[in-house]
């Protein structure tokens, strides 16, 4: 199993005729992710790669239901960011229920806005900013890996689940586990901004009920809250599974943001020491240098089995 | 810089509807007598800095007459707070609250929505102080919860009409934030008079690095979040962000000196947030102290790289280069390569370079490095994703211990003796300029043809482009790439000026 996307998962690619757009289909459909169409407004009719292009969600959702078996049950959203709140409200009110929003730059009162009709209508949303999702040996969703070669080169399907802030070091994360023989389920990239769709403790229940995981890699970053969030999940007991962590920006100082617009530590908030005592105290693995994350995965897994 | 001051939040709230003293700022002490004349004393002058507890620091005062205000004002514009000089005042008529509420509208990352913080005990120190307090959920449309605000107030000492005018207020607050999309709008005090009337004395706000383009009308500088006004180079380095959008670009100055035993002040070029932070750690725990943090990702272009690595080599008393990222970029690395070859190039660089390009197209953008560093004296290291950061900064420390601690010194690019000649043809591109020597064309000719994605022809005997001058605009990496190429095959006669606004 894996959470949140595999072969089985139909795929829609809004903004596939652009040049990220039709980058990225590239490696979904090269990796094996069931594409079932793409939309731009005004390029209803033509095709990329293969894939038909729909003026609007609801026409792939149409096309999606008569001809691939199915509701449409993941859009990925790939317009430049200030267009990404109407296609991703689009896209709810069509009945899709997860989007992936890769752009860079949503304004966080769109994402807020975004969030409230994703409430509405029970949906879901991963982002903004994020490189996306991978179930290694089975789909892909936005543009983690860049190239399908490489990432079926980087990414060894196993039992431990990768979540990230950050989507270069969710690569790099599964990478060095997969050079030490540990290999993952699931690898997602929940993004970098300050409001998010699904956050760590969000994805960290789905891996606690997903049969195939047996532990949780963490890359952590200052700023915000989502691991002082899943740390207090972990005390309740809701999450039980293993968790091994890397939070990055001890070096970071108050009141700049880091690239990241989720990163900044405002005032004695969200520092690293605070999320570093938070995880170990609700019994995480919490390692100083990222190089060490694998041995510490090994060690944890050796002591579960 | 995405902070507003003050006067310039309150206006804001004014145009809100929110009551705020009469007031002006000034930058020097006669504007402060101006003002306060103006506005009649008794007044107070306040510096405007991004920061709290003002008045503990001396930057609060009152004044009777304007000659006092004047002086206020001199003593306040001599200050600095933190790293941030003093350069305004603002001077405003005097109110003296009956009672001080506080009242902050953030953004609840964990609910995904607006929250408005109020509480009951306002002025200096309300951070200190729990209790009396209450959270109000804002729904995105509609607003702050109006229940909770009227059951938090009911339990209160204050009287029903200003219970109704602090209501009124919180969704006044919320309509501002909202229409200027603020991350953060905080009000300390927000004062009840002995009128019963509602004011606010002071405010803080801070708009959506986004949402700055939607927003002119605020005339933001410079849309970064920085713990000092925005530096020199941090505004050179904004411009090129503004100026190219090919993948993102982050500068923040960081240090000028290192820190007492370190191992030296390192230039930090890192790749992707969350590593470069993975990676500035890394450098930080092997003994350097950073002099910026910077970031260049998301499929950079080779001009963006190039101006980066000029910017962050605009800093003086470097003792290396230390770029690393993620390791296992998904994006293509050899562009990165291209723009960081040619910046060393030119600058003839004398500090080691060591740099992690891990990720697709590895091997390419690490043999490009490599031989752009045959022409340089000092070592210039490529690392893949099969090296860990930590090791890469171990290594970083020993080059910098070899290089008998010569410690970097600003230049000029060097720009060979064709360019502007009589002997040269121009090609503009965005940006810049292409140059390419007419005497040399003859010996130069193939290399050029072949590594410059056959953008050039050879037409009669003197080069020529082979797709229209304005498409031609864009290829600014494509003639970096031919630059570099044509470098490190013993090619001269070929040279991209790439402006850096400022520098």
């Amino acid at each position: 199993m894996a959470i949140l996307i595999d072969q089985t998962k139909r795929v829609i690619i809004q903004g596939i005729t652009g040049r990220e757009g039709q980058a990225r289909a590239k490696l979904m459909l090269g990796y094996g992710t069931n594409v079932v169409g793409g939309c731009t407004p005004g390029k209803g009719g033509q095709e990329v790669l293969g894939v038909p292009v729909f003026d609007a969600v609801a026409d792939a959702m149409q096309h999606s239901r008569e001809h691939c078996g199915g509701d449409v049950d993941i859009s990925v959203v790939l317009v430049p960011a200030r267009f990404v709140k109407g296609a991703a409200i689009e896209a709810i009110e069509a009945g899709v229920k997860l989007l992936l929003l890769v752009p860079d730059r949503v304004p966080v009162w769109d994402a807020m806005e975004i969030a409230a009709a994703a409430k509405h209508h029970g949906a879901s949303f991963v982002g903004p900013n994020t490189l996306g999702i991978i179930s290694p040996g089975k789909a892909v969703v936005g543009m983690i890996g860049g190239r399908a070669e490489s990432a079926k080169a980087w990414f060894k399907p196993g039992n431990v689940g990768v979540i990230s802030r950050s989507g270069g070091m969710s690569s790099s994360t599964a990478y060095y586990l997969g050079q030490a023989g540990i290999g993952t389920s699931t690898i997602c990239h929940v993004g970098g901004d300050s409001v998010l769709g699904l956050r760590f403790p969000d994805v960290a229940l789905m891996f606690q009920n997903d049969p195939e995981t047996d532990a949780i890699v963490l890359f952590g970053e200052i700023g915000g809250s989502m691991e002082e969030d899943l740390a207090q999940l972990m005390q309740e007991k809701k999450v039980t599974k293993p968790v091994v962590a890397y939070i990055g920006g001890k070096a970071a100082t108050e009141g700049t943001r880091f690239s990241h617009a989720g990163a900044i530590i405002e005032g004695n908030r969200g520092t690293h020491a605070g999320k570093v005592k938070a995880l170990r105290d609700a019994g995480a693995t919490v390692v100083e240098s990222f190089g060490d994350l694998p041995e510490a995965t090994q060690r944890v897994l050796a002591t579960k089995n | 810089m995405a902070r507003l001051h003050e006067y310039q939040a309150k206006a804001l709230l004014s145009r809100g509807g929110i009551t705020v003293p009469r007031g002006n700022p000034a930058d020097s002490p006669e504007v402060a007598a101006k003002v306060a004349s103006d506005l009649g004393c008794p007044v107070v002058v306040k510096i405007q800095a991004w920061t709290t507890g003002r008045a503990a620091l001396g930057g609060v005062g009152f004044a009777d007459t304007p000659e006092e205000a004047a002086a206020l004002a001199q003593k306040m514009l001599d200050m600095k707070v933190g790293q941030f000089p003093v350069e305004q005042v603002l001077i405003e008529e005097q109110m003296p609250p009956k009672r001080e509420l506080f009242v902050s509208l953030t953004i609840d990352g964990k609910n995904r929505q607006p929250m408005l913080l109020i509480s009951t005990a306002g002025g200096s120190g309300v951070e200190d102080r729990a209790g009396q307090v209450a959270t109000v959920p804002c729904d995105v449309h509609t607003g702050p919860d109006r229940d909770t605000i009227t059951t938090f107030l009911a339990r209160t000492d204050l009287g029903k009409d200003v219970q109704n005018r602090i209501t009124d207020t919180l969704a006044q607050v919320f309509d501002v934030a909202k229409t200027v999309e603020a991350t953060s709008l905080e009000i300390n005090p927000l004062a009840v008079m002995d009128d019963g009337s509602i004011v606010a004395l002071d405010c803080r706000c801070t708009i959506d690095d986004y949402a700055v383009f939607r927003h002119p009308e605020l005339g933001i500088e410079i849309a970064r979040e920085l713990d000092h006004p925005p530096t020199k180079l941090e505004r050179i380095a904004y411009t090129v962000e503004q100026d190219d959008h090919r993948g993102t670009f982050f500068f923040a100055q960081m240090a000028t000196t290192a820190k007492p035993g370190s191992k030296g002040l390192a230039g930090f070029h890192g790749a992707g947030g969350g590593g470069s932070m993975m990676s500035m750690d890394a450098i930080t725990n092997e003994g350097f102290t950073i002099a910026n943090f910077t970031d260049t990702s998301g499929n950079p272009s080779a001009a963006k790289v190039y101006r980066a690595a000029r910017i962050i080599l605009s800093q003086p008393d470097l003792c290396g280069y230390f770029g690393s990222g993620s390791g296992v970029a998904s994006q293509e690395q050899f562009w990165s390569a291209y723009g960081l070859a040619k910046a060393f190039l030119e600058l003839d660089i004398t500090i080691p370079v060591v740099v992690r390009l891990g990720g697709n197209a590895e091997d390419r953008a690490v043999d490009i490095l490599h031989a752009a560093a045959k022409s340089l004296r000092v070592p210039v290291e490529g690392y893949k994703k099969t090296d860990p950061p930590a090791k890469i900064a171990q290594r970083f420390a020993s080059l910098v211990a070899e290089n008998d601690a010569t410690i970097w010194t600003p230049r000029k690019p060097r720009v060979p003796e064709f360019v502007e000649s009589n002997h040269a043809m121009s090609f503009p591109i965005t940006g810049g300029m292409v140059w390419i020597d007419t005497n040399a064309w003859p010996a130069s000719k193939d290399a050029i043809m072949q590594h410059s994605s056959g953008l050039f022809k050879d037409d009669n005997g003197t080069p020529a482009l082979t797709i229209e001058a304005e498409d031609f605009k864009s290829k600014d990496s494509e003639c970096v790439m031919c630059e570099v190429e044509c470098r490190n095959a013993g090619v001269d006669g070929f040279f991209v000026q790439l402006d850096v606004l400022g520098l």
